[in-house]
């Protein structure tokens, strides 16, 4: 009823007008046939009406596909908008209904020989958003043609194509030779060609980070550059971004082109000038400095970066983010210009936000009074996040420029006399640092801070007044006073409050130790014997023992000479830095993280950075080196989130990563193996190879690093004797299922794979035979996991001696470890593997028996046991029986320790043995059995506890596989 | 590249959506519908937004949220720049860029952006190419194509579109040529309590209208080129011509367009503290004060022109925001009306036009809530206005002259300032 309702009132607000509103009125339930009707009509005119309701209705989500055969109908048209309007519905809904699309091949086919360049375009260009495989092998012809077309409206229509046909079909693309033609049309007369060239060699290669796609060398960068001048706007927005991943050979190359890149700055696209400014801002670090171009340089940047900032407030942020970038690195370039920076009221808060962060990037001793003039203002406006950090950036230009600190303890103190709450707690927070800072400076201001105590209800600020109430405690007459009204309320502080108050009574004690005993007793007792935090506790224990073994060594420990603060912690590590002024422009510079961190799949996203300055004559070799991959680089992994880096570095093996040299030559990796490993690992071994993989970068190097020797051919060969045993049952030996076929030759073009798993030393292996059942050998080959439960990765690439020859079997070890990106599967051992050859890339998927993760130290103690066991709630309890087994009790034990399933006690029972046991997953979950043998009888009963439930299906899995083999 | 647009509208409906690739699940808005619902104001709504799979990256103007949405890496700015040109076009082709002139042209507005990008890659954003391809609708074409069944799709490929100057369609032809400029700028100002000078910057632009036959080739220079330091040419400006003799030389585009931009800081060319560039045409007198204690507080405002080359200033608008204690105000204009919103406590006053004369004031008594202590926020007092027949910086056109055409064509230039963000603060 009510659709009904909506409607009469859509007819009545629209029916008369004659506008394209009419077309929604009329795509209700049920009114489909009437369209159908519509659309199958003789007239002309009332055909291209229906269209038009169909289009209409597609465009605000709803579902038309219903009239697809109806609609593909009024295709063969004369009328170019007709034409259009169908193409569009195809465009839409081909996909879900690809038999119904073949029908439409051969007006495709017909229109790329229209003598009308438009339509051949057209038509080239709907067919590639066509995602039906039916369809795309008829494409290649006509695309052939209009690649080569007399018309470079059809050709750079046709470029673009390729770049949609690859995301299709990569392989068909490469097959077809559309790449070299691509390529080719780099030297195209047309700039728009070579525009549309250049964007669309970039988006293929992102999927090939090594195919050296754009091969750019002196030649093809001239041409770059001339086409530069005449194209599009968003043209030239694709080849700066393509010159930007040049290294040029020398700084006279690389003047040149910034010489002729430096006319972008002037472009009223604001895109363009920030690719602009990246190439420039890249390339400039390879002038020498004392070159007068180098000035000159810098000075064309300031302006318009300035005027980025008069743009809209979506834009202004996009250049603020950047400009971030910028100043960090090269602060001269907008030393003056920081008025342009001072914050409007009505700016959008994400501007303020940004500006206030560069206003105290720029701060220095020349402007110091403006600033803070400034920020004195906005302490005072409406917006309370943006006044906090005012506030903020008060405290940190004392910080950073020390002869204005005075000044900025003056403004604070002025602003804590508002009395406006938030304001205060901020200003003291800083105070505290600006203490720091600054010891035995400000001290007098304590009167006043204190003044503020009752009004401080923030941990932050509470624990920073704490803090200095303790370390000025000689100073304040009524400290132990303060500090024992902070006491009574002492459980319902936060953690930061309760530590800094231990402290601080501790510290006031050890100043004055004979008025505040009863004090510092009340405060350990607190801290120890009532409190549950483990971290208050500690510290506690340490105090009180220190008091009371030796008072003097805690006068020295507690009241120690503080290092200073560093004038600023936030600015971004030199590495990622660098690599970012190379992303200038892009989402890496607006998150400030490299592109390797977030973009989903960002399999070819390769590590940029800017190039070392080399002068004319010498060669800059030194470039390869960041490209080409070496024999060090086998221990790469996928980097783990920042989450799993603390669980990675316990799990860390403690082998010296520069075993990693001494490894035993493996046939020299193919190239390709790279292709598929993520984006991760180019830029942790771009990491590497800068040569300070600093362990705060964040990159983690070291830490999901496996051993390199397990990737070594050795360690494959290893796993192959243990195999022999692992059929039989060895009593130490993981049990290893029998390989299945994971990948049959008809899915894998030829390539056969089967597989298992196993875990050897603490280490889980997949192990693989290839058999090559094709006609041509194989090269190439590589291995990628999609995310899983457990984050299973690959610890280093696919070891496969290539090339492996038609009908040749190989039996291949990959190690793998748990640092991967994880992800809920279902099942919850199942694992998506994609493995790459020079034909192609195959998906398959296989389970893994959870046994694989069980880890070695997993046994647990009794006391634990029994304790975990009553607490794990019964509804996580799980029963299963195994039937047909006919081992006694001690056998299945032994057999069981071998998958690393301890058993921790046993118990007979009436003629039944209870076997308890524990084992613990690579992530830490812990799983609880009881095994209930009867001794006669072939069935056991497996009872199992476990905090994550969902692991039980899994576990039971691997008993009875592991109790009947 | 672009992977799919969303259009929404104030009340968080999605009204438009187009794919350019693989259709994007319109559940994909959630998060930008979740981060609309944190921010304050609509305005506040951060630009890129990163969710599990895309990024979605969304301008906002004429109250419609354009939301792209991405996939892989794509430079935030061309998205951005990219939505700008959807909006100007709708805008170009609609007459106003609303929800209901969207839902109007729909079948307009699908062919348009499917023009616009292909694959995500843009293909045509010029608006004289987009017009050729998909005409825009007029009333009478409307009526005409619904009587004979023609089209408004271009048959022809556009002669701009590979051209070496494809912002320009070849046979053109006018009766009447004329090229008519427009110097506008607008000066931004933050100017402190004690009335100096905080910053003063102006954004300029040259917008020009030219209706000339065939293909002229049109030269501009200008009486005090060295204010131009930082600016932004349209393509069609040959960018070498500048750099050597300071002469704007081009192929216009035919009809609108914005043929340079440009800015103006109190710095340009001078070494800091020499001399400001920026002449700030309006001062304000100002007594905000509120007493301890006292529910009341005084309101006193008075503004005059100052530096205005004795040039008018017009349609004035002064806009406050006052501290959220403030009940209701009390005051008297001495020329213009002024209203006073109890629930946004926003204080607006209609100037209209500054008489040198005669300074226009608005003076009285604001009433706070009782017992209320005193507000600590400044109000910033906000200014419109606008300057006939004079750019504030000085710039000054020197002479136009055409070359390659053998007609004679009417010239005109005109010079206005406004205000941009004029904002005074007690």
């Amino acid at each position: 009823m009510q659709e009904w309702a909506n409607q009469l009132c859509e007819n009545r607000q629209f029916g008369s007008k004659m506008t394209d509103s009419k077309y929604f009125t009329t795509t209700k339930k049920g009114e489909i046939f009437e369209l159908k009707a519509e659309l199958n009509s003789d007239k002309k005119e009332k055909k291209k009406e229906a269209v038009k309701k169909v289009i209409a209705s597609m465009t605000v989500g709803k579902d038309v596909s219903a009239l697809f055969p109806d609609v593909v109908n009024c295709m063969q048209t004369d009328n170019l908008e007709l034409k259009k309007l169908v193409y569009l519905y195809l465009m839409n809904y081909a996909k879900s209904q690809p038999d119904m699309a073949i029908m439409a091949v051969n007006t495709f086919v017909k229109d790329c020989e229209d003598p009308n360049p438009l339509i051949r375009a057209l038509a080239v260009r709907t067919m590639g958003c066509i995602r039906v495989d039916k369809i795309t092998e008829y494409l290649c012809e006509p695309l052939r043609k209009c690649l080569k077309d007399e018309d470079p409206y059809v050709r750079k229509t046709a470029a673009v194509c390729v770049a949609k046909l690859h995301d299709i079909n990569a392989q068909l693309v490469e097959d077809q030779g559309f790449l070299d033609t691509l390529k080719d049309l780099i030297s195209d007369s047309n700039p728009m060609v070579v525009a549309n060239a250049v964007a669309a060699l970039s988006e293929i290669a992102e999927s090939h980070p090594n195919s050296n796609l754009l091969d750019l060398n002196p030649q093809s960068i001239n041409k770059l550059l001339t086409a530069l001048n005449e194209c599009t706007e968003w043209g030239q927005i694709f080849i700066l971004d393509c010159l930007a991943n040049y290294t040029p050979r020398d700084d006279r190359e690389s003047q040149s082109i910034c010489e002729r890149v430096t006319p972008r700055l002037s472009h009223a696209n604001s895109a363009v000038v920030l690719s602009a400014v990246k190439v420039l801002m890249k390339f400039m670090e390879m002038l020498p400095k004392d070159l007068d171009y180098y000035g000159t340089l810098l000075k064309k940047l300031a302006p318009p970066l300035v005027t980025l900032l008069s743009a809209e407030p979506e834009l202004q942020y996009v250049a603020l983010r950047n400009i971030n970038l910028i100043v960090q690195k090269r602060p001269e370039i907008l030393k003056h210009e920081m008025k342009v920076f001072f914050v409007k009221y009505n700016d959008p808060i994400y501007v303020k936000l940004e500006k206030l962060d560069i206003m105290i990037r720029l701060a220095s001793q020349a402007n110091i009074a403006q600033v803070l003039a400034e920020l004195k203002e906005y302490a005072t406006e409406v917006d309370v996040d943006f006044v906090r950090k005012a506030v903020r950036a008060i405290g940190r230009c004392a910080i950073k420029v020390e002869q204005s600190a005075e000044r900025c303890v003056s403004t604070l103190l002025d602003l804590i006399q508002t009395k406006v709450n938030y304001v205060v707690q901020e200003a003291i927070v800083v105070i505290k640092d600006i203490f720091r800072k600054y010891p035995n400076k400000y001290e007098s201001v304590i009167a006043t801070l204190c003044e503020n105590l009752d009004s401080l209800d923030e941990p932050e600020a509470r624990a920073a007044m704490i803090w200095i109430v303790g370390e000025y405690a000689e100073r304040i007459d009524n400290a132990d006073e303060l500090l024992e009204s902070f006491l009574e309320g002492f459980h319902d502080e936060s953690t930061q409050v309760q530590l800094q108050l231990l402290t601080a009574i501790v510290k006031l004690f050890l100043k004055k130790p004979t008025e505040t005993q009863e004090l510092v007793q009340q405060v350990l007792s607190l801290a120890t014997q009532d409190s549950d935090n483990p971290d208050l506790r500690d510290r506690g224990y340490i105090y009180w023992r220190l008091l009371s073994t030796d008072p003097v060594a805690a006068k020295e420990v507690v009241l120690a000479e503080k290092p200073l603060i560093s004038e600023e912690t936030d600015l971004i590590e030199p590495t990622l830095l660098e690599e970012l002024i190379c992303h200038i422009g892009t989402l890496a510079s607006v998150y400030h993280k490299p592109p390797s961190a977030f973009v989903e799949g960002s399999r070819g996203v390769q590590h940029k950075r800017i190039p070392i300055r080399s002068g004319s004559g010498e060669s800059s070799e030194s470039q390869d080196t960041g490209g080409a991959p070496g024999a060090t680089e086998a221990p790469a992994a996928v980097i783990p989130s920042q989450g799993d880096l603390l669980g990675d570095l316990l799990n860390l093996d403690l082998t010296p990563p520069t075993s990693t040299a001494g490894a035993p030559p493996g046939p020299p990796m193919p190239m390709g193996g790279m292709d598929l490993l993520g984006g991760g690992l180019d830029s942790l071994l771009g990491g590497d190879i800068g040569g300070s993989p600093s362990m705060g970068s964040g990159f983690g190097a070291p830490a999901a690093v496996m051993p390199s020797s397990l990737n070594a051919p050795v360690g494959g060969g290893l796993g192959d004797l243990f195999d022999l045993g692992g059929g039989v049952g060895m009593p130490m030996g993981t049990f290893v299922p029998p390989k299945t076929l994971w990948l049959p030759a008809m899915k894998g073009k030829g390539l056969e794979i089967m597989g298992t798993f196993a875990r050897r030393a603490g280490v889980i292996q997949m192990e693989m035979t290839l058999t090559n059942k094709a006609m041509s050998v194989m090269t190439d080959f590589a291995i990628q996991f999609n995310r899983n439960s457990f984050g299973l990765a690959p610890a280093g690439p696919l070891q496969v001696p290539t090339p492996l020859s038609p009908n040749q079997t190989i039996d291949v070890s990959l190690p793998l470890n748990n640092g991967g990106p994880v992800m809920k599967m279902e099942p919850l051992n199942n694992l998506q593997v994609a493995v790459k050859n020079n034909i192609d890339v195959f998906y398959f998927s296989c389970q893994y028996p959870i046994s694989m993760l069980f880890v070695e130290d997993g046994k647990m103690d009794r006391q634990v046991f029994l304790a975990t066991w009553k607490d794990i709630p019964n509804e996580n309890e799980a029963q299963f029986q195994i039937n047909d087994c006919h081992l006694n009790s001690d056998a299945a034990s032994n057999k069981l320790q071998g998958s690393n399933v301890f058993t921790i006690a046993k118990r007979t029972v009436e003629g039944q043995d209870m076997l308890y046991q524990s084992m613990k997953l690579t992530n830490g979950i812990c799983v609880l059995t009881e095994l209930r043998v009867q001794t006669g009888s072939p069935t056991y009963t497996v009872s199992l506890k476990c905090r994550a439930a969902e692991v039980s299906q899994c576990v039971f899995q691997c008993y009875e596989a592991a109790l009947k083999n | 590249m672009i992977h799919s647009l969303f259009l929404v509208n104030s009340s968080g409906d999605i009204f438009l959506e187009k794919h350019w690739k693989s259709v994007v699940s319109r559940s994909v808005c959630d998060y930008f519908f979740e981060a609309q619902e944190r921010a304050t104001e609509p305005e506040n709504v951060p630009p890129v937004i990163p969710t599990p799979h895309h990024y979605l990256i969304s301008v906002l103007r004429h109250r419609i949220y354009f939301v792209a949405v991405i996939q892989s890496e794509v430079p935030p700015l061309f998205v951005i720049e990219f939505l700008h040109r959807v909006v100007d076009t709708f805008q170009d082709y609609f007459g106003v860029c609303t929800e209901a002139a969207i839902k109007d042209n729909v079948v307009v507005v699908y062919e348009l952006l499917e023009e616009m990008l292909d694959n995500g890659f843009p293909l045509a954003t010029e608006s004289n190419i987009l017009k050729e391809l998909i005409k825009p609708p007029t009333i009478l074409r409307t009526m005409v194509n619904t009587i004979t069944g023609s089209t408004n799709v271009g048959e022809q490929l556009p002669t701009g579109q590979l051209s070496v100057v494809p912002w320009r369609r070849t046979g053109v032809k006018y009766t009447n040529n004329e090229a008519y400029f427009d110097v506008v700028e607008e000066i931004d100002v933050i100017i402190d309590k004690s009335g100096s000078t905080i910053t003063a910057e102006i954004q300029g632009v040259i917008d020009a209208c030219v209706k000339l036959t065939g293909m002229p080739d049109l030269t501009l220079s200008f009486m005090n080129p060295r204010l131009l330091d930082d600016v932004s040419f349209h393509p069609c400006v040959r960018f070498k011509r500048w750099e050597a003799e300071r002469i704007l030389s081009f192929i216009p585009p035919d009809g609108n367009f914005r043929l340079l931009s440009y800015h103006v800081s109190s710095q340009n060319g001078y070494p800091v503290g020499y001399r400001s560039l920026v002449a700030i045409p309006v001062y304000v007198k100002h007594n905000i004060t509120f007493r301890e204690g006292s529910s009341q507080g005084r309101f006193d405002l008075t503004l005059g022109p100052k530096q205005t080359m004795g040039k008018g200033v017009e349609a004035v608008l002064v806009s406050s925001q006052l501290p959220r204690g403030v009940l209701n105000a009390n005051l008297s204009a001495s020329q213009g009306t002024y209203t006073f919103d109890p629930v946004t406590k926003m204080l607006t006053w209609d100037v209209g036009k500054i008489n040198p004369q005669k300074l226009p004031s608005l003076k009285g008594s604001m009433s706070l809530q009782a017992g209320a202590s005193k507000p600590d926020e400044n109000p910033s007092i906000n200014i419109q206005f606008k300057i006939q027949q004079m750019a504030i910086s000085g710039l000054k056109v020197n002479r136009l002259d055409m070359y390659g055409e053998k007609y004679k064509p009417f010239k005109g230039i005109k010079y206005m300032t406004k205000a941009g963000k004029f904002q005074v603060r007690t």
